[in-house]
């Protein structure tokens, strides 16, 4: 359907439209109007993506100059693939004149076609043996040597001979290009997709990427650096965006990495002495450039490109680099003395919490690096590494991350701590040291991003409370909406289990959870829920142990047993291959109608990404109350600075986080107006008021107060009635006065009659 | 039918040791001669007072086969055989005679006598024992097939397999509804052995069934490339599965340090503790035709985050695991994860259980088939691209989508159809008022147009002859509408009750009968043109004659019925003569030209 958002033309891709999606565009229009940025909650299950791609699409459309790019970011891949299928969608029902460019831009692991390079496991392998083929003195040196000599990549070959003719000889026809597509798009034409990606993303008009290729400077740096003013970002499922934030920011050094950089140090000091023999005069040349304040050999080839530096562009200093690092047998020391003092430092009994100004005054004085030297330590060494020529990048991961973490402490001196930790606290026995480099600030990372681009936009069901992310991410928003969701009919069920059968509480509580009485009430939960639900189930649990505790308990119980007479079971494991099979075979499962029962973790890789809408979720129970692990050291100085900046509550914040955690994983079970589903909350402390009322407003609205403390006989009871009412037929238009789906009529009418809206 | 004979024991209870001795059966008689001549158990029993017959499972003590007089007292005679194969025979036997047996029994229920010629049917083919019974089932289960079987074949007109032959349909149905329904695996984990111990001493046991072994290798390839590869040129399969049952007893009791040192001093043990390689390589497979929304792995491989040592390492989120030692890995996540897996896949195999070496081969060979089709993987990319593309629109902001259908399956079509009819005759009965409104809806100058389009079109082809001749097919249906309208006028207004439900039972039935024994055998009689063999020839005399009594017959009953009848049933009878006057003229035009030495007309062909 077509119709107007005041003067820009929206195309949508369906012949109704919900009006919450309508009400979405009209604010998503104000904000690109006023050039601002903007933080939209909206209810799961009102097709916000789609809403978002159609509107600013539509606009860039109607506003073609200046050309208008949309950077949409995803957390996951597949997220991405979700997304570009919406997208494909929208582009068929574009009017034809308007067809423009869409890809989605990954890593060499995902877009590489070189079965030579695939057949790498890991994505820093992968990128290593892409660089082996591809690097300019790999290239330069086939070039000289008779053919075959030296391999090179066929596909990087090609598409640089076409590339070479100017750009338009590889653009690509209008469409929408999945990484799929781009594989086999490179695999026909003999292109390299990668690189044809990364060079597409200049003409494109929608990219779609993961937040870390604008958030992360290392990535950032190398692949967002030339993306214009007038992008609109979208960060879509964004709830967890400070802690992406401030994971971009931090690093950990372990014991291995800083065996692994004496290693790497010693590799890199015999190919000094080889170059010396051989071809002082690189050395010389890099030597005067360093003089010369060029810390990055000014233009780099394409391919040689390497992760950027890990502090924000902003606060990397543009001058020289220090004199007493500018030779490489010097670096080479000067890192040397860096890696003997973090040996000593991790040798320590104790945790230590340190400011980065104190570490950096005792680097200062027990190994003499001052902070200069340290803010310089990673471009240093990328130079280094560029003159020697290293293409094996995946083995020198230890000392660029050592100098990744200098840079770091060198350069901020605020936000920050670092944490000396001499074993897990939960493991104590094994010794583990690691020293952590965490950063608090979420704003640090994002900051950037806010000031570059004309738009940007923060969205997601569960943003509540609305008014907490400006502050954590510190930026104005210029519109900062919370949207209801209008049913048709009850199609959620939110439910607030407390008790088991036997009428004793239930919780994860520290104390409670490893009670078997409440093991075994959870148990029973389930068992009556698998009976009772057809389809799909998934259930959330608040960690990784507890959920290999519960399951071993109820395999020993018999429990699990008897869940299985009525579905399979799949379980979430650390291991993304097993956990992606065992979300396909839960999926055919639901499918075929065998019905299954999934099993996964709050914050886990299946609760930040995976849909389990329609028949693939009928129910979800959260089994207890996703807390974050209270003593971790990070968690406990991140909480202090979230009290001493923004004055919020210690125990505010967690719960805070635990119920946006909670929230979204409840929340995948509703795609559509037309879906239904129930959320069992199986802990008593959600029936308390601070917790609950933490809950999103379209959670909270179909909360009713007979539902918030419930036995499992009662949830049980309430679950029949819900799901024969849901099995009947009903009006999908709504009825009475206030309808959930709008025609292109209604539409129109309403654009006729502005006062009558809503 | 042969007589049988076979040594066996008598006994009248299972306990006895019984006689030894011969049994004699024949169709009529059971009997039963001791090999001790002076011994007083003679028997001679007439089988028709036997009434069903009981044995033992194949493979259990004794080889039994206990023939019951009556099914509510219990009793009868127990006969214990050397081998099942004898015992099997004989019960084939029984199982054959008393079918036949009931079908007259049934028969004589109806009280009427027929002429007993069994032998005579019988010759024309030889039946597997299961057909027969399935045959005997069908018949039992359907009345009106039985009294046209017992009409025919028992009468002579139709050999077995003539009869049988118009009904392929019933029986091929049934034998696919019949054959065993493939069972897939259970959901529970049997693979799952959990050890029982008596509690008095050390010991723990396993019980392992074929179809936990089945589960086993379906689930664990390693254990099943193992027993392929070590049993029985490297152990014997009792050893293999006792050192199985200790790896598993050493993984439950998660005694990683022992179970370390064992499977470093047994390499055949090491199999059963190791990571499952085959497995890994199979994750790896699967995983690049995984729906790419989601592909959790292309995560793995994006996220700069996931570098290693960046971002947070110690929040609680994340837990360590400890790769060192790689036997202690195995957890029950991926068992469950596993089992589902398989359970979902379904059971592809069809080889009894039992054999444990014929089972790990059969799998071996399907798994090589899958391997072998997974070819074609264009398609499936294609198909999953268009799944994905499926699930990401917003169904309810759309016009439904044509849902997936299943061809409709017509159990008895005949039934179905002749249901319909009546249906439709009935709402055309009703519904004579509402058709018309629908042509009034009709412009004038539509009307015109399409008048005038049927005018030209004429003109342009000329007047071609149609299918039916308007002439016949007027006829047909004024004699029709005739009867309905005059019976209609009749029966009054009682839409439930029909011409039939009026007149007498006996006529009723009999009307019926007669109804369903002319089709045959006009089935029988048209099927059999254009006569080319002289068994035909014999096959069309004797239909003729039966069609000539059946005809007689039905002159008998017009004649008989009260008068007041006698108008109904005279028009429920003319359709039945006309037929069988088709047929009849056209058998004697047959003979003309047969006689003439004239070409026979193609078949079916009816002026």
């Amino acid at each position: 359907m077509k119709f107007q958002i005041e003067d820009v033309t929206v195309y949508f891709p369906y012949d109704y439209i919900y009006p919450e999606q309508y009400e979405y565009m009209v604010e998503l229009k104000r904000a690109l109007d006023a050039r601002g940025h903007c933080l939209l909650e909206m209810p799961t299950g009102t097709g916000k993506t789609v809403a978002l791609l159609s509107l600013i699409t539509s606009y860039a459309l109607a506003r073609p100059s200046p050309p208008l790019k949309l950077l949409y970011c995803t957390r996951t891949v597949h997220e991405m693939e979700k997304t570009l299928a919406e997208l494909r969608l929208l582009h068929s029902h574009l009017p034809p004149t308007h067809r423009s460019l869409a890809l989605g831009l990954s890593s060499r692991k995902n877009l590489c076609v070189n079965p030579y390079v695939l057949s790498s496991a890991s994505r820093d392998s992968v990128d290593s043996a892409c660089r082996r083929l591809t690097a300019s003195w790999v290239r330069a040196a086939a070039a000289e040597q008779p053919p075959g000599a030296v391999p090179t990549c066929s596909f990087f070959e090609s598409y640089d001979r076409a590339a070479s003719s100017g750009p338009d000889a590889v653009l690509l026809p209008p469409g929408v290009y999945t990484l799929g597509d781009l594989r086999a798009l490179g695999r026909e034409k003999g292109w390299c997709p990668y690189f044809l990606a990364r060079q597409m993303i200049r003409y494109a008009n929608v990219v779609v990427y993961s937040y870390q290729y604008l958030l992360d400077p290392k990535v950032a740096g190398i692949i967002s650096r030339e993306m214009q003013r007038e992008c609109v970002v979208v960060f879509d499922e964004a709830h967890n965006i400070d802690n992406v934030c401030i994971e971009a920011l931090s690093v950990s050094v372990r014991r291995q990495t800083l065996d692994g950089a004496t290693r790497n140090l010693h590799r890199m000091a015999q190919e000094i002495d080889r170059f010396k023999a051989t071809d002082a005069s690189r050395l010389r040349a890099e030597y005067n450039r360093l003089v010369e304040g060029l810390a990055q050999r000014g233009n780099l080839a394409l391919t040689d490109a390497w992760l950027s530096n890990p502090a924000l562009p902003d606060d990397i200093l543009k001058e020289a680099v220090p004199g007493n690092i500018r030779r490489a047998e010097h670096f080479l020391s000067v890192l040397r003395r860096l890696v003997q003092y973090l040996k000593g430092r991790l040798q320590t009994e104790n945790v230590e919490t340190e400011r980065p100004v104190d570490f950096v005054a005792s680097v200062s004085s027990q190994a003499g690096i001052d902070q200069k030297m340290l803010r310089f330590c990673y471009d240093r060494l990328h130079s280094l590494m560029l003159t020697l020529e290293i293409t094996d990048t995946d083995e020198f991961l230890h000392i660029q991350t050592i100098c990744d973490f200098a840079t770091l402490v060198g350069t901020y001196m605020q936000g920050f701590s670092i944490i000396i930790e001499p074993f897990d606290e939960r493991m104590p026995h094994i010794p583990d040291p690691v020293l952590q480099l965490s950063c608090h600030d979420a704003s640090l990372a994002i900051k950037p991003v806010f000031d570059r681009f004309q738009s940007v936009i923060i969205t997601s069901g569960t943003l509540s409370p609305i008014d907490l992310y400006p502050r954590l991410l510190n930026f104005n928003p210029v519109i900062s909406r919370s949207f209801t969701m209008s049913l048709t009919r009850d199609c959620i069920c939110p439910m607030v289990l407390t008790r088991g059968s036997d009428q004793l509480p239930v919780s994860t509580k520290f104390d409670m959870r490893s009670d078997p009485g409440v093991v075994r009430n959870y148990g029973r939960l389930l068992l009556e829920m698998v009976a009772a639900v057809p389809d799909g189930i998934v259930c959330f649990f608040v960690s990784y142990s507890y959920m290999d505790g519960i399951v071993n308990s109820w395999n020993e119980m018999g429990i699990l047993q008897d869940v299985m007479q009525h579905k399979l079971v799949f379980i979430e494991t650390q291991d993304v291959v097993e956990t992606t099979l065992a979300l396909d075979n839960y999926r055919r499962a639901c499918d075929c109608g065998r019905g299954a029962v999934f099993f996964s973790v709050a914050r886990g890789k299946v609760a930040e990404g995976i849909d389990f809408d329609r028949h693939y979720g009928r129910l979800v129970i959260m089994f207890g109350v996703p807390f974050q692990y209270t003593l971790s050291r990070i968690l406990i100085a991140r909480l202090e600075y979230l009290r001493n900046t923004f004055q919020i509550k210690e125990g505010d914040f967690l719960t805070f986080d635990a119920l946006r955690q909670a929230a979204q994983c409840v929340g995948r079970v509703i795609r559509s107006k037309a879906d239904y589903g129930m959320m069992i909350f199986a802990d008593k402390r959600y029936s308390r008021h601070d917790k609950r009322s933490k809950l999103p407003g379209w959670i909270l609205s179909h909360l009713h107060d007979a539902h918030l403390n419930l036995s499992t006989d009662m949830a049980l009871h309430i679950a029949r009635e819900f799901l024969r009412r849901m099995a009947q037929p009903y009006d999908k238009a709504g009825t009475g006065g206030r309808k959930t789906l709008l025609s292109q009529e209604d539409l129109e009418k309403m654009g006729e009659d502005p006062m009558n809206m809503f | 039918m042969a007589v049988i004979n076979m040594a066996a024991k008598y006994k009248t209870t299972v306990k006895e040791p019984g006689i030894p001795g011969v049994l004699k059966m024949s169709e009529e008689k059971i009997i039963f001669i001791p090999n001790d001549p002076r011994s007083a158990m003679k028997l001679n029993v007439d089988f028709r007072s036997i009434k069903g017959h009981k044995f033992s499972k194949d493979g259990s003590k004794q080889a039994l086969l206990n023939l019951t007089q009556d099914s509510e007292k219990g009793g009868g005679y127990i006969f214990e055989f050397d081998k099942f194969s004898d015992r099997n025979v004989c019960r084939d036997f029984v199982g054959k005679v008393l079918g036949k047996f009931q079908a007259m029994m049934s028969s004589k229920q109806n009280e009427q006598p027929v002429p007993e010629k069994p032998a005579a049917t019988m010759h024309g083919e030889q039946l597997s024992t299961t057909e027969m019974e399935h045959r005997m089932k069908l018949l039992r289960e359907d009345s009106e097939l039985q009294k046209l079987h017992k009409q025919f074949v028992i009468g002579g007109v139709l050999t077995e397999s003539e009869f049988w032959a118009t009904r392929k349909s019933l029986l091929d149905d049934d034998a696919q509804r019949t054959s065993k329904q493939q069972a897939g695996f259970k959901s529970a984990m049997l693979a799952d052995v959990r050890p029982s111990t008596d509690g008095r001493t050390n010991k723990v046991t396993f019980s392992l069934t074929p179809e936990i072994i089945h589960q086993i290798f379906a689930e664990k390839p390693a254990v099943h490339w193992a027993f392929l590869n070590f049993v029985p040129s490297k152990m014997t399969e009792k050893d293999f599965w006792t050192k199985y049952c200790r790896a598993e007893y050493l993984h439950r009791t998660k005694n990683s340090v022992v179970a370390a040192a064992e499977a470093a001093e047994d390499e055949e043990l090491a199999v059963f503790l190791k990571n499952d390689d085959i497995l890994a390589n199979e994750a790896r497979r699967k995983i690049r035709r995984v729906d790419p929304t989601l592909d959790m792995e292309a995560d793995l491989g994006d996220d700069y985050i996931h570098l290693p040592d960046h971002g947070i390492l110690r929040d609680g989120s994340k837990e360590t695991v400890d790769a060192e030692n790689d036997i202690a890995r195995r957890t029950l996540s991926q068992d469950l994860n596993r089992h589902a897996a398989v359970v979902l896949e379904g059971r592809a195999l069809d080889v009894e259980l039992g054999d444990t070496r014929t089972v790990a081969e059969a799998l071996a060979r399907s798994k090589q088939a899958e391997s072998s089709a997974e070819t074609s993987d264009e398609k499936t990319n294609q198909e999953r691209l268009k799944r994905v593309s499926r699930m990401t629109e917003i169904e309810d902001l759309q016009a439904p989508h044509s849902l997936p259908y299943a061809p409709l399956c017509i159990k008895d079509p005949r039934e179905y159809f002749d249901s319909q009819q009546a249906n439709a005759l009935k709402a055309l009965g009703d519904t004579d008022a509402r058709i018309k409104p629908i042509d009034c809806s009709l412009s004038t100058e539509e009307a015109y147009i399409y008048l005038m389009e049927q005018i030209s079109e004429v003109k342009v082809r000329g007047l071609n002859n149609p299918v039916v001749q308007p002439e016949a097919a007027l006829k047909v249906l004024n004699g029709l509408n005739q009867y309905l309208s005059s019976t209609k006028y009749h029966l009054g207004k009682n839409p439930q009750e029909s011409v039939l439900d009026r007149l007498p039972n006996r006529t009723k039935d009999e009307l019926m009968h007669h109804w369903t024994s002319i089709q045959e055998l006009l089935r029988h009689f048209w099927s059999s043109y254009p006569i080319t063999t002289t068994y035909l020839y014999n096959k069309v005399l004797r239909l003729k004659d039966a069609m000539t009594q059946i005809y007689h017959k039905l002159q008998e009953t017009k004649e008989s019925v009260q008068s007041d009848f006698r108008h109904q049933v005279s028009r429920l009878v003319q359709p039945m003569l006309q037929a069988l006057d088709a047929a009849f003229a056209h058998y004697d035009t047959e003979q003309q030209k047969q006689y003439n030495k004239g070409v026979s007309k193609p078949n079916g062909f009816v002026q």
